[in-house]
């Protein structure tokens, strides 16, 4: 197995905003079809992490090496906006907590699937909209609704819409902010199922930012554990929750109610 | 297929007042293909303990734990999470599952992630849950709402899916009726004569008699307690 480059690989990765600390030296390499969860508290650096990695936010230092299709590891710190952007299109995701963060509210359902098709160069209108179609399908969304606009939709299906429009391009890395952060539980499960099929059947890797601990254990492999920037702890999702090493980790997870 | 050697396992409550509790010292036992070795000892002893650092849930805090070559207990976790696809299966005594999957489908997902394809996987699943007795009404339910003893019955299905060469079972018997309880024996000694190396946990003796080949009690880890 150790000769499987990683997807992703970031090392020493620093960010601050002014005296205050965003992350502190964050390491760690992410392979092909893995999903880490981060957790930790408000303001613990998880954000700044993700976007740092998804190119939103520039670090103060370190290197996010990405595997990249045609040439290989490449720094995506130090290369040009354009190429950075193009992966933004291609080969990256980001799905935000907040729906309208990432959807076009005022095109219609189909048009935000199809828009990043034709960002990466789709140009047939038939085909555009049968992949829309069949995307909004693959997220339980009837077909019937292509021509609504987002804003017509509930919470849970302006989610899965915008799950859609970052998955219909194939990429292989996803970036989740609490994906299902501000969701009815019962659409919380409903979604999680849908990302963990989407996960095993594109063979995605994926990185997931969330306080919930319960969202981390079924859909990580890895947790990444953080507080006031740091990295604390690492390891197997269920190795991390059940057997916790680090006083703040086990604060974190006796602090969860059982159901 | 599966070698302890010099295992020490502690855990420290950071919270509450920094307590350390030795749990194991020194343990050390090997399972050979197709050998079937029952944890003994009471209550608080280590059994599960000892279950969940072969399974890489517990973290070792010295030792070798080799399953199938691979030393779990500095692997990374991604080659844990590979071995536990493909070699080392766990069937512990609660059913942990995202909401709202269909039974069927929780029962199938071990065989869809090594790459079956969904029609032998299904019927693989349809076929287990028959044989333990799941009326088929149910199978397109989620097992949240089952009952305890069908809770179990589905995680033993979702267990035996795919024939792991190792395997881990904490109480695979308890709260089953007769019937039930004589299919999952049955499952035991079918993995044992397909050559998987089992640790299981038994409380009831005359499973453990009739399924172990022999016994360890987990006493004999036990950290020597200071004066």
């Amino acid at each position: 197995m150790a000769d499987v480059t990683p997807l992703l690989d970031v090392r020493n990765v620093s960010k601050s905003y002014g005296a205050r600390v965003g992350c502190r030296d964050v390491s760690f390499a992410l392979y092909p079809g893995e999903v880490m969860g981060i957790v930790g508290e408000s303001g613990s650096g998880k954000s700044t992490l993700l976007n740092c990695r998804a190119g939103h936010l520039e670090p103060d230092g370190g290197e996010i090496i990405f595997d990249t299709r045609v040439d290989g590891p490449q720094d995506t710190v130090t290369m040009s906006e354009p190429e950075r952007r193009m992966l933004g299109r291609t080969d990256w995701a980001f799905v935000h907590q907040n729906p309208r963060d990432g959807l076009r509210m005022r095109v219609s359902a189909g048009a935000n699937v199809g828009e990043r098709l034709m960002a990466v160069g789709a140009r047939h209108y038939g085909n555009i909209r049968h992949a829309a179609e069949d995307w909004l399908e693959r997220v339980e969304i009837s077909a019937e609704r292509i021509d609504d606009r987002p804003a017509q939709f509930s919470g849970g299906m302006q989610q899965r819409l915008q799950i859609a429009r970052n998955l219909v391009s194939g990429p292989r890395l996803v970036f989740m902010d609490e994906p299902t952060g501000g969701l009815d539980v019962s659409v919380q499960a409903r979604l999680l199922d849908l990302l963990r099929n989407l996960v095993r059947t594109m063979g995605l890797s994926a990185i997931v930012v969330t306080h919930d601990l319960a969202v981390v254990r079924l859909l990580a492999d890895r947790l990444m554990v953080m507080k006031d920037g740091d990295v604390i702890e690492t390891g197997l999702t269920d190795q991390v929750l059940d057997d916790p090493q680090a006083a703040y980790t086990q604060l974190l997870v006796s602090s969860v109610l059982q159901v | 297929m599966i070698e302890v050697q010099n295992l020490s396992k502690t855990f420290t409550l950071h919270n509450q007042g920094v307590a350390s509790i030795g749990v194991l010292d020194g343990a050390a036992f090997r399972v050979e293909p197709g050998e079937c070795v029952a944890l003994t000892g009471v209550s608080g002893a280590g059994k599960s303990t000892v279950m969940r650092v072969l399974y890489g849930n517990y973290l070792a805090a010295s030792g070798r734990v080799l399953i199938d070559g691979l030393d779990i207990a500095q692997a990374e976790p991604r080659e844990i999470l590979a071995l536990r696809r493909t070699t080392l299966g766990y069937v512990s005594q609660f059913l942990r599952v995202v909401p709202r999957v269909p039974t069927l489908d929780v029962v199938a997902e071990p065989l869809l992630a090594i790459g079956k394809s969904e029609a032998d996987a299904r019927a693989r699943a349809q076929d287990l849950l028959a044989r333990l007795r799941i009326p088929e009404a149910l199978w397109n339910l989620s097992p949240t709402t089952f009952s305890g003893g069908e809770q179990q019955r589905v995680n033993i299905a979702r267990g035996f899916a795919h024939t792991y060469p190792a395997l881990l079972l904490d109480e695979p018997t308890a709260s089953l009726d007769a019937q039930n309880r004589e299919t999952v024996l049955s499952l035991i000694e079918e993995a044992k004569a397909g050559g998987a190396a089992i640790v299981g946990i038994f409380h009831d003796v005359a499973a453990r008699e009739r399924v172990a080949d022999r016994e360890i009690d987990v006493t004999a880890f036990a950290p020597a307690r200071a004066a």
